[in-house]
């Protein structure tokens, strides 16, 4: 219960932060926007459902890289995980209330994302609303953790997508073709080794 | 309280400093000196369980026993003093929080401004708060990184209170004369 009230106040930190510094949720909502609508026009007349859903993919894809380079802001900056890691708390509450914010954070975006891909392609079914929370599920649990392994590193502006975009391949191949059990074993087996590694990315050097 | 023998740090080929002991005794004061870049920050952090040495043998206290203070006052500037507190009274385990948070503010004069955000504040405030932020947990080893950094009259009066309270202390400082009086041992980084 501890472990559970240690991660909800992390979480609630990361949200109340974004609430008053409104720096990542606006640029990942324009940038989502503004990719639909560059598809939308790029995109010949008459090609089919399923292309049409694998720019909903990049566009979502690329928005959480966005979201993920600014989740460790805070903690960079302000040298912020001295103060965390000290703490008699297991280390995993921090990735674990990151995780859930950065989960809020896409579920913000695609609140906006997904009708304006309805507008602009060919309408949602349940299917691919259940496709794109799954992989919300593995891009937060995932990116948290390479976000961490980032901060610490000296090219994290490119360190970020390198170790994270190979990742999100297999949730864009279960998006597209909404593999739904293929993206529930992902999050099960990705969030698990995200959880248990997290101790060794924060551990002193 | 701390014991180390041969503590040496490298970063790739570079040396940081090598053959380092400490005998630090509970309630004793080791005061760290030396120019910049001499070593003192990361001899603090590998002291305060933040950096592992990369040789030595090192005895410290637990996670729970230490109160470090860096460079930064280790605060998050868009939270207010009572939000930060009270966030990390919950992840110190700090049994009555409110009172212990209450306490602390009013002891470093930010009571007044504890729902004004960390951002509005000036460097001195913020250093006041970290200074909170390390005693919260009401730890029996402090690591302090410059703590007179950016602190005005009072808040060196404050600073000097917590110095003389008889807690185990180990401070960097360029300014050794404000607290060479309180040194049980020194540690001179050429």
């Amino acid at each position: 219960m501890t472990y559970l009230k240690d991660s909800a106040a992390l979480a609630r930190k990361d949200l109340l932060l974004e609430l008053r510094a409104k720096e990542t949720l606006p640029s990942m909502l324009l940038f989502v926007i503004a990719a639909l609508t560059i598809f939308h026009f790029a995109l010949p007349h008459g090609t089919g459902d399923v292309a049409a859903r694998g720019l909903l993919w990049s566009a979502l894809i690329f928005t959480a890289l966005l979201g993920l380079t600014r989740a460790f802001v805070a903690e960079r900056e302000q040298g912020m995980f001295d103060a965390l890691v000290l703490a008699p708390c297991d280390r995993s509450t921090i990735w674990l209330g990151k995780t859930i914010a950065v989960l809020a954070f896409l579920v913000a975006a695609e609140l906006v994302a997904l009708p304006a891909f309805a507008v602009f392609f060919t309408g949602l079914d349940g299917r691919t609303v259940a496709a794109v929370a799954l992989a919300d599920v593995g891009i937060a649990a995932v990116g948290t953790l390479f976000g961490a392994m980032a901060v610490a590193g000296r090219a994290r502006e490119l360190l970020l997508p390198l170790l994270f975009l190979p990742m999100a391949i297999p949730i864009v191949v279960g998006g597209v073709g909404e593999y739904l059990w293929f993206l529930v074993l992902y999050d099960a087996i990705f969030a698990l080794l995200s959880w248990a590694s997290f101790e060794y990315v924060v551990a002193e050097a | 309280m701390i014991e180390a023998r041969g503590l040496a740090k490298r970063f790739g080929d570079r040396r940081v400093f090598a053959g380092v002991d400490v005998d630090l005794e509970d309630g004793g004061f080791l005061l760290v000196t030396g120019a910049n870049g001499s070593g003192k920050t990361t001899l603090l952090r590998i002291l305060a369980r933040l950096a592992a040495p990369t040789a030595g043998e090192l005895r410290l206290p637990a996670r729970e026993t230490i109160g470090y203070l860096g460079h930064e006052p280790l605060v998050y500037r868009e939270l207010t003093p009572l939000e930060n507190l009270t966030l990390f009274g919950r992840l110190y385990r700090v049994p009555e929080r409110g009172e212990r948070v209450g306490m602390l503010l009013e002891r470093f004069g930010l009571w007044e401004v504890r729902r004004e955000r960390v951002s509005t504040f000036s460097r001195g405030m913020q250093q006041r708060l970290g200074l909170c932020r390390v005693l919260l947990h009401d730890p029996s080893l402090l690591v302090l990184d410059e703590p007179a950094n950016a602190l005005d009259a009072r808040g060196l009066e404050l600073l000097d209170e917590l110095l003389a309270e008889g807690r185990t202390c180990v401070v960097a400082t360029h300014e050794p004369e404000r607290v060479e009086r309180l040194a049980t041992q020194r540690l001179a980084f050429a």
